[in-house]
């Protein structure tokens, strides 16, 4: 089995190493010409740990190979809906595209309304003093990349759970192959995170949760490791939803000796005003935690191996061919070490951001004691 | 910055996408997991307390067995030292029996024996008389042919019967 693990890691290192050389080869134009005997990766990585409007497989401009996803905008003129293919893969904003009388273009995977005509760079976008799109955007409620990464989730967290549920029927209760290989998971989730944090009496109601938000962050995590390079785990969107969803179930289910010890902490009538405010930031500060840790551990872990990469093609660009040739292996094997670390971060942070938030619904169902 | 930037669109997605997800596996996938890893442990759980109950039985048949056998052994035990005790009395009994049997019987041998004695030595005797009286009456029939003779011999007789 280990052997197993080994080569798919190796594969899917092999992935994102394919994935990513053929990435920067042309970055952005303006850096290019900026800095001819350097290479930014900074750029590059930033574009990959970010949402897209496509999943793009290789190859730049109008040769890229990627499967176009739909764009859903909120505009002032009510829905509008077409295929980001329709930007020709093009994301500085020299791209018009029209619909419903309206203007669009795409800059860094943003949608804004389109001036009416191009800057010297042949951008339709204003930029500030600083380089910031300062154009007005619809509310961009598109299928991004990260949004097929959740429905990629759900489809196989249906499936496999959907098939461990019917093999208990089939096989009399006894846990075979896939089943097998779950049930220590959920067992897990169940004894030791729900049952250990909130306690023997009312943890069951809080299972499922536990286990649906445990899965959907493991799934996704390892989504992210895959060469497809999702990254939404490493999304602050995705980690404020889960974040907020984690204290709405903590507050949903919190009790009088709950609110009372934030309302009216048990300390001298002198600190109250102190310490209600202290409790009531406290509140959020636990949620606010969670999403940022998340966020961070995938993101971080996403941008070493994105720039131990890079070291291949910055060694290129100052050094020229035979020294990208001689760091590659060193490159490759940090990213492999850092690959192997972050298949263990996944499933330490899925386990960390349930196990807190189990925590978290403990503390609110505990009672006076 | 833009990293730090919640995006709506994908704010909307992720929740709508995570709540239809917890509702789907909650009815269709944990409910029937839980509900199946619970069964099993119960039926675990009370196959277990079964064999306990079943090992404890199984000593307690043992304790009652060997406390059984036990009893039995005693039992045996105490017959036997009866049967022996019998045995004993038995012979004690048979031996003191034949003693005062015998003893009873030498006595009434010995008491015949001295009875039949006692008839013999009166018929001996009387046989003597008679044979004597007839000795005598012959004697007498030949002496006592005058009566000076008959009269000495009277007195002689007499006083030979009173010495005897």
């Amino acid at each position: 089995m280990f052997k197993k693990a080994n080569l798919l890691t190796v594969i899917f290192t092999i992935g994102i190493l394919i994935v990513n050389a053929t990435e920067p080869v042309s970055l952005d134009v303006h850096s290019e010409v900026e800095k001819s005997k350097s290479y930014d990766p900074v750029p590059m990585i930033m574009h990959h740990i970010a949402d897209a409007h496509e999943v793009h497989f290789w190859g730049e401009g109008e040769k890229a190979v990627s499967i176009p996803l739909p764009v859903l905008l909120w505009t002032k003129n009510g829905l509008v809906t077409f295929m980001a293919s329709e930007f020709h893969h093009d994301d500085h904003g020299h791209h018009v595209v029209e619909k419903d009388g309206l203007k669009f273009v795409k800059s860094h995977e943003k949608i804004y309304y389109a001036n009416e005509t191009a800057d010297s760079h042949g951008s339709y976008v204003s930029h500030d003093e600083k380089g910031a799109s300062i154009n007005a955007k619809p509310i961009d409620l598109s299928i991004t990349k990260s949004v097929v990464g959740i429905f990629i989730t759900m489809l196989i967290l249906l499936v496999v759970f959907g098939s461990v549920a019917k093999s208990y029927k089939s096989n009399g209760g006894v846990p075979r192959r896939l089943t097998g290989w779950m049930e220590p998971l959920v067992v897990f989730v169940k004894d030791d995170i729900a049952k250990a944090n909130i306690g023997e009496a009312k943890y069951k109601k809080f299972v499922p949760f536990l286990l649906s938000i445990f899965f959907f962050i493991l799934v996704l995590n390892l989504l992210g490791l895959t060469p497809l390079g999702f990254n939404v785990t490493g999304n602050i969107a995705v980690t404020f939803v889960l974040a907020v969803i984690s204290l709405i179930v903590t507050l949903k289910s919190a009790n009088k000796n709950y609110w009372s010890h934030i309302f009216n902490p048990p300390v001298p009538l002198a600190l109250k005003p102190i310490m209600i405010p202290i409790e009531i930031v406290g509140v959020f500060t636990k949620p606010f935690a969670l999403m940022i840790r998340l966020f961070a551990n995938i993101t971080a872990g996403h941008i070493v191996i994105l720039s131990l990469i890079s070291l291949i093609f910055v060694a290129q660009a100052g050094a020229g061919t035979g020294m990208a040739w001689g760091i590659s292996p060193v490159a490759f094997a940090l990213t492999l070490f850092i690959f192997v670390l972050e298949v263990l971060v996944a499933f330490l942070q899925a386990y960390i951001f349930t196990l807190l938030t189990a925590l978290f619904v403990g503390m609110s169902v505990e009672e006076h004691h | 910055m833009e990293l730090v930037t919640p995006s709506l669109g994908l704010i909307f997605w992720t929740t709508l996408a995570f709540v239809v997800l917890l509702f789907l596996l909650k009815k269709f996938a944990w409910k029937p997991i839980l509900e199946a890893v619970n069964e099993r442990g119960e039926k675990i759980e009370g196959a277990l307390l079964a064999a306990e109950k079943a090992k404890e039985e199984m000593a307690e048949l043992n304790a009652k067995n060997d406390e059984m056998r036990k009893v039995a052994l005693a039992e045996r035990d105490a017959l036997m030292k009866e049967a022996r005790e019998m045995r004993a009395d038995m012979i004690a009994d048979a031996k003191v029996k034949a003693g005062t049997e015998a003893d009873s019987m030498l006595a009434s041998a010995r008491e015949t024996i001295s009875q039949e004695k006692a008839a013999a030595q009166g018929e001996i005797k009387t046989q003597v008389a008679n044979l004597s009286i007839a000795i005598a009456e012959k004697l007498v029939k030949g002496e006592l042919s005058t009566d000076d003779k008959q009269k000495a011999l009277v007195d002689n007789l007499v006083n030979d019967v009173n010495l005897n």
